[in-house]
């Protein structure tokens, strides 16, 4: 021992020597390594309080974890409380009830490779899904593949059915499947998406993105009490009169927002496959139709606004007009001069001609552009048809389109434009999107609101005493206008092969709702006395619309006789002054 | 204490009398958890990935006996001898490691791993200690007599490491490697100035991996915001924290390691807390903190610069390892893969902690004089 303590120098320290080490030692250091081992001590000290701090972070939070957690229960049932993220949103209408949402369902898939008997397996699954193809499932089960649909979006029942198979090699892929709760009621606003929930029609398609990037469901501006009245009230009509289709619209003409929009026939959009290419077609907005008469709204509007006419000038209807091997005639001819009301009323076409040669053809194209009639509608629908319009705009152009003829438009662009004829002159785009007050589109005029408020008298002097009496909805002080018009075939118009319309407001005195009712190829009947005109088809549909909707709406029913305010030049009874006017 | 006679100048005996018995001795208890706690996480795990349900845990007590002996062996050396080895190994790792952005084999998005003679090995863990040991050479070098640039070879070192690990990547890693080269540079004399510089670059460097590496990106979002992302495998281990109460449910009663993919290293301190209690694992807690820092208490009267900066390095990897792994498990750090000393199962990692270990217990063995590393 005491060798060893006598070779233990500082230069030979393998020795074991439990004392501490000597001053001197130390001393022997040069300067700077020992001011360096003097700070690194120092801060050695704030390492350790470091970790000695951060030591009695874990313990403290092992402690608060596991013993000062409240509930005690573990979150397991959290888990189903957190919203559902769905792969596509809901849409819904004005009124919230859905329209189109997203249903959980079970598709069954087949690894072959683990499919011991193909023969016997599809045998078994055919028995339970007997929609499947045998002979097919066999090869495809037969195959080398790993992954084979075998159908999609099962029911609970059949995934229950097919489980109780218990054939190996089958297994379930949770799917999402888009379901249209109302059927063919809204498919051609709603549209339909593939099985993979891409949109392909429709606002589905339209607002694909959107839905499939968010989660808070789409809003649409459709009441769908009154796309459901509106789509019995057509069925109905189209029914009367064997037509083979038809199209309504009903428009808040105050903020443009379509609450009904109607296209016959229809398709269910849960099975849009098996739908005809005539169902699919939406006649409301990609149809293209001459609507007739019913542009002599906007023919009278045009005339009174550019001051070639007022309501006391008069045209010789006694006459029809022939301009280069055409001729123009009246349906129900007066055979005398008549005042502006009488030519509306009376739905002449050679005073309507006679309008609107004075007002001139490059001034008629500009206020159809204005009117939105040579452009596609503005409205979130991919569906929409280009209007067809002659070019050059010749005069012989200008009289037919003065009376409907020689353009084709969808029924939207009339709803739309018959809107701002109405409402005090102000166009607003037609939207299928709910909007907010502050989200409705200040619009643009075009025409005065002086103007509107002689068409508003017009138009319910058309109901009260001219070819829209059928459209009368006792109370609600409906104005309109008819339309017929023969269907071109073969490159001449088809006396038999008609578009019967009428597009009318209400009520009258301060118009909140355009209605039109459209019926394609009508085919007259004893009822209607062998006519198969607007006035016999398309106005009662309407008047009866009017009828029912105007209490879900909550609009109390005035008493017409109060109303009236005759003016005797005019045989119009419609008040005509209105708050409308005043808020202009 | 009658093993060894204090007259004892044998090996052995100068060993026995001159290590930190009590630190052994905590390292031993940490050992013994990990035999309980691999034993009752790793049959569930194995079986979940096909394997025999003892596979993992014969894995692990095989390679025991070779850690035991490693602490020990290593311990034994003198601080020259710890510093030759760190030094060979640390060349060895850094070959290694650079290889497995050759030829490595990805586990779980990262390329870690080499084959060596059979053996799947994780080189990068054993950069850890000895780049601590490495680093603490080169910044008592620069006060050495011989005045060589230490500090400028350590940076230029540290810039290889970080670059290699960054290439992995493996960011857990290297927030530990930069953490404790920093913190030796900062014992080492580094001016405030300095120490204020480098923590702002390390800060800078964190919010670089941020934007860079989209599963550390992932990571910290779910972290700072719970609802962002999928917190599924923190939320099983608070809640087996929960379930264990103060006393636990007792050994193989729990159920967190069914459901935790790494219920038998990253997470295996939950399975502690779940069927252990609390009161075992404050028990663990205190054990990682009595050897950091007992280690750090007794490098104060430490007189060689060398000797004070490597051993700091390597308890300081050592302790930084443990929070990080505990803090994630607990919630308090983002998750990050890395192992709880000598507790966890895994290979290269019990390897490589008990080659640190080892250098740490020889380096605070207590010596005879001052400067001299023999």
């Amino acid at each position: 021992m005491t060798s060893l303590v006598a070779r233990s120098t500082p230069c030979n320290p393998r020795h074991a020597d439990p004392r501490p080490p000597r001053r001197n030692d130390v001393v022997h250091l040069d300067g700077d390594t020992k001011r360096a081992l003097e700070i690194g001590r120092t801060r050695l000290l704030l390492a350790a309080a470091l970790f000695a701090v951060a030591f009695s972070v874990v313990g403290m939070r092992l402690i608060g974890v596991t013993l000062l957690q409240e509930g005690g229960e573990p979150s397991l049932a959290d888990v189903p409380q957190q919203t559902m993220r769905t792969e596509r949103a809901d849409i819904i209408d004005r009124n919230g009830v859905l329209l189109a949402t997203n249903l959980e369902t079970a598709s069954l898939y087949a690894n072959p490779r683990q499919v011991l008997d193909a023969e016997e397996a599809a045998r078994r699954i055919v028995e339970v899904l007997p929609e499947v193809d045998h002979a097919d499932l066999v090869a495809r089960l037969s195959s080398d593949r790993s992954f084979i649909w075998i159908k999609r979006n099962l029911t609970p029942r059949q995934q229950y059915e097919v489980n109780r198979l218990g054939i190996p090699g089958l297994h379930f892929q949770k799917e999402e499947r888009r379901v249209y709760p109302q059927g063919a009621l809204t498919a051609h606003v709603v549209g339909f998406s593939d099985i993979d929930n891409r949109g392909l029609a429709g606002i589905e398609l339209s607002f694909n993105d959107v839905l499939r990037g968010g989660q808070e469901p789409l809003q649409l501006s459709l009441d769908l009490r009154i796309q459901h009245i509106l789509h019995e009230e057509l069925s109905q009509a189209i029914t009367d009169f064997d037509g083979i289709g038809g199209a309504g619209i009903v428009l808040d003409t105050r903020t443009g927002e379509v609450l009904a929009m109607v296209s016959l026939p229809d398709f269910d959009p849960n099975a849009p496959g098996s739908a005809t290419a005539d169902a699919r077609f939406n006649r409301a907005t990609l149809g293209l139709y001459e609507m007739g008469s019913t542009f002599k709204i906007f023919n009278t509007a045009m005339a009174l606004e550019s001051g070639t006419a007022r309501l006391d000038s008069t045209y010789d209807a006694s006459k029809p007009i022939r301009i280069g091997g055409f001729t123009i005639h009246d349906f129900h001819g007066e055979d005398r001069r008549l005042t502006v009301p009488e030519v509306f009323i009376y739905s002449s076409n050679i005073g309507s001609a006679k309008m609107a040669e004075e007002v001139g053809p490059q001034a008629q194209k500009a206020f159809m552009k204005r009117l939105g009639m040579l452009r596609a509608a503005g409205i979130e629908l991919p569906e929409v048809g280009e209007p067809m319009y002659p070019a050059p705009w010749r005069p012989i152009n200008m009289m037919t389109i003065s009376y409907g003829h020689g353009i084709a438009v969808s029924p939207l662009h009339v709803v739309s434009a018959v809107s701002a004829m109405v409402n005090g002159g102000v166009m607003r785009p037609a939207t299928l999107i709910e909007r907010a007050p502050h989200e409705v589109s200040v619009g643009d005029r075009v025409i005065s609101a002086d103007t509107s408020a002689i068409m508003r008298r017009l138009l319910r002097l058309v109901v009260e005493e001219g070819t829209g009496s059928f459209a009368k909805a006792p109370g609600y002080l409906v104005g309109g206008k008819t339309g017929t018009a023969e269907k071109l075939s073969g490159g001449n118009y088809n006396k038999n092969a008609r578009v019967a319309s009428f597009v009318g407001a209400f009520p009258m005195n301060d118009p909140r709702y355009v209605v039109l009712a459209m019926i394609d190829e009508p085919k007259p009947n004893a009822t209607s006395y062998g006519y198969a005109t607007g006035g016999w088809v398309a106005a009662p549909a309407v008047g009866r619309l009017v009828q029912r909707m105007a209490t879900l709406v909550g609009m109390p029913p005035v008493d017409e006789k109060q109303e009236a305010d005759p003016q005797g030049d005019l045989l119009i009874a419609v008040n005509a002054t209105d708050q409308t006017h005043a808020a202009e | 204490m009658t093993t060894f006679s204090r007259a004892d100048t044998s090996i052995l005996g100068r060993w026995w009398w001159t290590i930190d018995r009590w630190a052994l001795a905590a390292v031993g208890l940490l050992m013994f958890f990990g035999v309980l706690l691999v034993l009752a996480a790793s049959p569930a795990v194995a079986v979940r990935i096909g394997l025999d349900s003892f596979y993992l845990a014969r894995q692990h007590f095989a390679m025991l006996p070779v850690a035991v002996a490693l602490v020990i062996c290593t311990s034994l050396l003198s601080p020259r001898n710890v510093r030759r080895l760190a030094a060979i190994c640390f060349l060895g790792a850094l070959i290694l490691t650079a290889m497995t952005l050759i030829s490595g084999s990805e586990i779980k998005g990262a390329t870690r791993w080499v084959s060596i003679f059979g053996f799947s090995l994780q080189p990068s863990e054993f950069l850890k200690p000895t780049f601590a040991v490495v680093a603490a050479w080169m910044f008592a070098a620069q006060h050495g007599k011989e005045r060589i640039p230490g500090n400028a070879i350590s940076i230029a070192l540290f810039a290889l490491v970080v670059t290699l690990l960054m290439l992995q990547p493996d960011l857990g890693m290297t927030v530990v490697v930069a953490a404790t080269w920093f913190g030796q540079f900062f014992l080492a004399g580094l001016p405030m100035f300095w120490v204020v510089a480098l923590a702002l670059l390390s800060i800078l460097g964190l919010i670089t991996a941020y934007l860079t590496f989209p599963h550390v990106t992932d990571r910290i979002d779910q972290f700072l915001d719970p609802a962002s992302g999928d917190l599924y495998q923190v939320n099983r281990s608070l809640e087996a924290f929960m379930n264990g109460g103060l006393y636990g449910r007792g050994p193989g009663e729990g159920t967190v390691k069914e459901v935790l993919p790494d219920a038998h290293s990253d997470f295996i301190f939950a399975v502690a807390g779940e069927e252990f209690g609390l009161l075992v694992c404050l028990l663990i807690v205190g054990l990682f903190a009595f050897i950091v820092l007992r280690g750090l208490a007794r490098l104060m009267q430490e007189t060689n610069l060398f000797v004070l900066l490597a051993a700091t390095g390597l308890f300081v990897t050592f302790g930084l390892q443990a929070l990080i792994n505990m803090g994630s498990t607990l919630h308090l750090l983002p998750t990050k893969g890395m192992t709880l000393p000598f507790i966890s199962y895994g290979g290269s990692s019990l390897l490589a902690l008990s080659l640190g270990m080892g250098m740490a217990l020889a380096l605070t063995r207590r010596r005879v004089g001052t400067g001299d590393l023999r």
